[in-house]
């Protein structure tokens, strides 16, 4: 039986993980490929970095990051964060990225999506989509959520999936940071509407919402970053308690 | 030496980075006579079963040849589904034909998403050299839409929505569906045994 995923989510800045790091006997706290062994030692499924670099040293420093990072590592390796053109997914993919990430450039220029696809196959794009309700309706925003887009969430997430996209990363502004759990609604309304895996993030504080978004929310993947990262949970952990939850996982 | 054969069916980097790491050493022949060095050839592959075109007569030759010879073949993803008949995904072009039986595509219901993307269990059903050290249940990762059947030549077996070929061997010749490169200590397991087998 498939498993559900558990994602770690690394968000790096300058080579180094952001978001609050606290954990016991890392050498240099921040340092992603550290975290990245000890996420994999602890069983995680599959790593996302995501770049939040703001200089136009970003792209150089990202191969860096990606190349220490996927060295060692022998799980999927998702990257996103300014990738903006096809060089920028092509120099992600060549440091040992398995997947890209495309998030506002799929927005501006949906045949990114394509033209990704075509070149490393679907399985390597991730369409990432944040999300926020407006009523009844989930409204696209772009990063940093201050923007309303004109897209609903739902017709983007299949739009993307006709253009090639292989998995969709959704994310609840609404949840985002708040860890009062997924946004399983919002989930669900877009696990249904398209047969490629979704990826849930935003809101996990416990490891119930976990559960509640592989159940309720049909989530194929949940991903989380500083639930892990502030070591108030492992990974097998979760994983133990998603098992007893008769949810199918990788222990 | 190892011939890795790249006809630009995905990247390549993961597969290399997970032989380097078990020591072997890998060229990337540009013309089917150069695979006559090599001790042991890995296709790998993802993406649609047409990107096997590019590997035409003069590679399938060179290719049967050397296994003719008893060179080790691992074919990896859709690797592993060239090694058959052919696929339904195109069905005009042939396989290598070294495996009876032809590719499908899985089907998709209400609890059974296509493509099959994530970390999934083998029920290994024989234990041929392929699987050494590889524990009855262990999970690996899959991504891909189409599958090879369960013949006789299936060394495990993997569930999504139907039962498919997950690893297969017959003689030095095998394949696994699933990312030997991305599965963690188990895909370099799977990885290491191919290698005794080219000693």
């Amino acid at each position: 039986m498939l498993s559900k995923r558990i994602i770690a989510c690394l968000d790096v800045r300058d080579g180094q993980v952001v978001k609050g790091i606290n954990f016991e006997g890392l050498r240099t706290a921040g340092d992603p490929a550290e975290l990245a062994r000890r996420y994999n030692s602890e069983g995680v499924d599959e790593l996302v970095i995501l770049d939040i670099t703001a200089t136009l040293e970003r792209r150089r420093a990202l191969a860096d990051t990606i190349r220490a990072v996927a060295r060692e590592l022998f799980i999927p390796l998702a990257v996103g964060g300014g990738i903006r053109t096809e060089a920028d997914a092509a120099a992600a993919v060549e440091a040992g990225a398995d997947k890209v990430s495309l998030n506002t450039a799929a927005l501006s220029n949906p045949s990114l999506i394509t033209t990704l696809a075509e070149r490393y196959g679907s399985q390597a794009v991730l369409v990432a989509i944040d999300a926020k309700w407006e009523g009844d309706r989930a409204a696209v925003y772009v990063r940093s959520g201050s923007t309303p887009g004109d897209r609903d969430a739902v017709d983007w997430a299949r739009e993307a999936e006709d253009r090639g996209a292989g998995e969709i990363l959704l994310t609840s502004i609404d949840r985002d940071g708040t860890k009062v759990g997924f946004d399983c609604r919002l989930t669900a309304a877009v696990s249904q509407a398209v047969s490629i895996p979704v990826i849930a993030s935003g809101g996990a504080g416990t490891l119930d919402h976990f559960v509640d978004v592989f159940t309720a929310g049909r989530a194929d993947a949940a991903l989380a970053a500083s639930i892990f990262h502030y070591a108030e949970t492992s990974v097998h952990s979760l994983k133990q308690h998603l098992r007893q939850h008769a949810i199918p996982v990788r222990l | 030496m190892i011939a890795l054969i790249d006809y630009k069916a995905g990247n390549l980097t993961s597969v290399r980075k997970a032989f380097s790491a078990l020591g072997a050493e890998l060229f990337t022949p540009v013309r089917p006579d150069e695979l006559a060095s090599a001790d042991a050839i890995v296709v790998p592959g993802v993406g649609h079963f047409a990107a096997t075109k590019t590997l035409g007569p003069a590679w399938i030759d060179a290719i049967l040849e050397q296994v003719g010879k008893g060179r080790p073949l691992l074919g990896i993803c859709l690797g592993m589904q060239w090694l058959f008949e052919g696929s339904e995904e195109s069905p005009e072009l042939p396989g290598l034909g070294l495996l009876s039986g032809r590719c499908y595509r899985l089907h998709a219901d209400e609890s059974t998403k296509i493509p099959h993307v994530g970390w999934n269990s083998l029920d290994v059903k024989r234990e041929d050299s392929i699987v050494d050290e590889v524990a009855n249940g262990a999970q690996v990762y899959f991504t891909h839409s189409y599958v090879a059947p369960v013949t006789a030549d299936s060394v495990a077996i993997t569930t999504h929505g139907q039962p498919f070929a997950s690893i297969v061997q017959r003689g030095h010749v095998s394949g696994v569906q699933f990312h030997p490169e991305k599965s963690g200590d188990v895909g370099l397991q799977v990885l290491r045994n191919f290698l005794v087998m080219v000693l």
